[in-house]
């Protein structure tokens, strides 16, 4: 038994295929949504609306109780879209009316959602402990339907987010100056808040809803801390965000700990291998260029009758 | 002709507070007029509700002939908003934020040969070195007149700017002179809030001044309030007269600080 075919043996396995292909779709897509809420500072956004998709999965689950669905859990992704969508967009339009008022409204949706769910849970015949695979992720269950879902919602994501990447850097850079070239602004807005709620559902399976922001924001932490354009930024956490979720995932196939954990260490491990190495390699660009004057060249607003040595 | 801006008994309240009461502006095609009035007059809350960054209680606003609205002509429009800087939470550069504006009203993807046109309005405000570079790396005045190229990019006949030159190192404020003056010369309309005319008076041919929320003159351009203009003054700006006839054109490089032997 050597590494190659240890290696074979975790590509051949379906359940690791699924895994692997979820993994790396939400590891590319997380990143995509999370420039945009960076850049409006909602970095914890996604974070509210997993919340409140707790509360989507635990109807789902009621619901499919009732109907007498085989699984009893069948309807609660489904659940979970249509309940992050509905709040996403409730949290956008009490984000637009203001500032004060929105961050109480946003704390009541957050816990009302935890709390809902929890409670809908036990009433659909569950215990809390159900909801542990949607808190933490549950990917090696992830069925050919799940998948099916995950790679259209991704690809939904992908397309919108890197398609209308313009118009969504617009709203999220200069509301005011987006409204005054007569940008559909409010539209734009719910579009992001939407395709966060997507994304947050998709993530769901792979790290769960409680790491959910974490996929979505550390990567592009990181990118941040090497890059200077916004397309950049993107393009480096999506590449950071597909590596950690697929390296957190293998890691996993042979030891048995957390997947959606694994992944956000290795996320946050690299922020901190790079937020120390980010210095140095600067200091050492500094001096290969050369010594040279930070201060543009302008001239003095005042009148010096003297200087002195400098 | 219609006018480019018109604004009839505009009543604008924020926050419960009546900011504007019954304010008429008219700016004519092709002029260049100066919104003044001290700070906390309502100058810029006038010009963001011309804009539609502010709703508006009572009154109407047309631009370039169309009601306030979907159905104004946004790619013929530019406007600057008043900004200290133009960072973000994500590295971004100057050429992007020019980009955006390349977008307006229902044209949600930037058109074919961007790119020139980006380019080309960041050079007509100096920029064009710096391109490349994080928007965060520039001084403020650089911030700012890459916020004027974004409004510049879409080549607008009417351009509107709420206090462009706010805490502006002088050579930017000299650049944005000039290219407001070539603006004006090739014909277009320009509306620009200012605390005071300093480096752009010689292009301004109407002012209008806001006290209070109201229109309290509308005419020529007054003159400084207090000793501003007065002999003993001391003018800290460099003025296009002052260079010496040694001097090059390029004043606003030139250090301006003489030392007294």
């Amino acid at each position: 038994m050597n590494a190659w075919s240890e290696l074979g043996g975790m590509l051949t396995d379906p359940l690791m295929q699924r895994a692997l292909v979820a993994a790396l779709l939400v590891g590319l897509a997380a990143p995509v949504i999370g420039t945009y809420l960076v850049q409006r500072r909602l970095s914890l956004l996604g974070d509210g609306i997993g919340h409140v998709a707790l509360t989507g999965v635990a109807v789902g689950w009621l619901a499919g109780s009732i109907m007498g669905l085989a699984p009893a859990d069948a309807l609660a992704v489904p659940g979970a879209v249509v309940a992050a969508v509905l709040g996403a967009v409730i949290i956008e339009l009490v984000r637009e009316r203001g500032r004060t008022s929105g961050d109480v409204a946003l704390a009541l949706l957050f816990y009302g959602g935890i709390a809902g769910g929890v409670l809908i849970i036990s009433r659909a015949g569950g215990t809390s402990a159900n909801l542990m695979s949607y808190l933490f992720g549950s990917i090696s269950t992830v069925t050919g339907a799940d998948l099916a879902l995950t790679v259209a919602l991704s690809l939904l994501v992908l397309g919108t987010g890197i398609g209308l990447r313009t118009a969504l850097f617009a709203v999220s850079h200069d509301e005011e100056f987006a409204r005054a070239a007569g940008l559909p602004v409010r539209l734009l807005n719910i579009t992001i808040a939407v395709i966060a709620a997507l994304t947050v559902t998709v993530a769901m399976r792979v790290v769960g809803l409680l790491l959910v922001s974490a996929l979505m924001i550390v990567p592009v932490a990181v990118a941040q801390l090497v890059t200077t354009s916004f397309r950049r930024t993107m393009t480096t956490g999506m590449a950071i965000g597909a590596t950690v979720c697929v390296l957190g995932l293998t890691i996993t196939y042979w030891n048995d700990v957390s997947p959606g954990a694994m992944i956000v260490v290795l996320a946050i491990g690299l922020y901190a291998v790079t937020a120390t190495v980010r210095p140095v390699v600067l200091a050492r660009r500094r001096r290969e260029s050369g010594r040279h004057d930070p201060h543009p060249q302008v001239p003095d607003d005042v009148q010096l009758t003297e200087t002195r040595e400098a | 002709m219609t006018p480019a801006v018109l604004a009839r008994g505009v009543h604008v309240t924020l926050g419960g507070a009546a900011i504007l009461h019954h304010v008429d502006l008219t700016v004519q095609t092709g002029e260049t007029v100066a919104l003044l009035g001290a700070n906390g007059s309502g100058k810029s809350t006038l010009v963001r509700a011309l804009v539609g960054a502010v709703p508006i209680d009572r009154g109407t606003v047309e631009l370039l002939g169309r009601p306030l609205g979907r159905s104004v002509a946004w790619d013929r429009m530019g406007y600057v908003p008043q900004r200290v800087t133009a960072t973000t939470g994500v590295p971004t550069t100057a050429s992007e934020v020019v980009t955006s504006g390349t977008l307006y009203g229902r044209r949600l993807l930037p058109p074919r040969g961007a790119r020139a046109r980006v380019l080309e309005a960041l050079d007509a405000v100096g920029l064009a070195a710096v391109a490349d570079r994080a928007v965060r790396e520039l001084s403020g005045g650089q911030q700012q007149r890459v916020l004027i190229a974004r409004a510049l990019v879409r080549r607008p006949d009417l351009l509107m700017l709420d206090e462009p030159v706010a805490g502006v190192d002088l050579p930017s404020q000299q650049a944005f002179a000039d290219a407001l003056g070539r603006l004006a010369a090739s014909g277009t309309t320009i509306l620009v809030v200012l605390h005071e005319l300093g480096a752009i008076a010689p292009l301004i041919g109407r002012a209008v001044v806001l006290r209070h929320g109201s229109v309290v003159h509308d005419g020529a351009p007054p003159s400084p309030a207090h000793d501003h203009a007065a002999a003993g003054h001391e003018h800290l700006h460099p003025h296009t007269g002052d260079t010496d006839a040694g001097e090059t054109s390029d004043a606003g490089v030139t250090p301006t600080v003489r030392l007294r032997p």
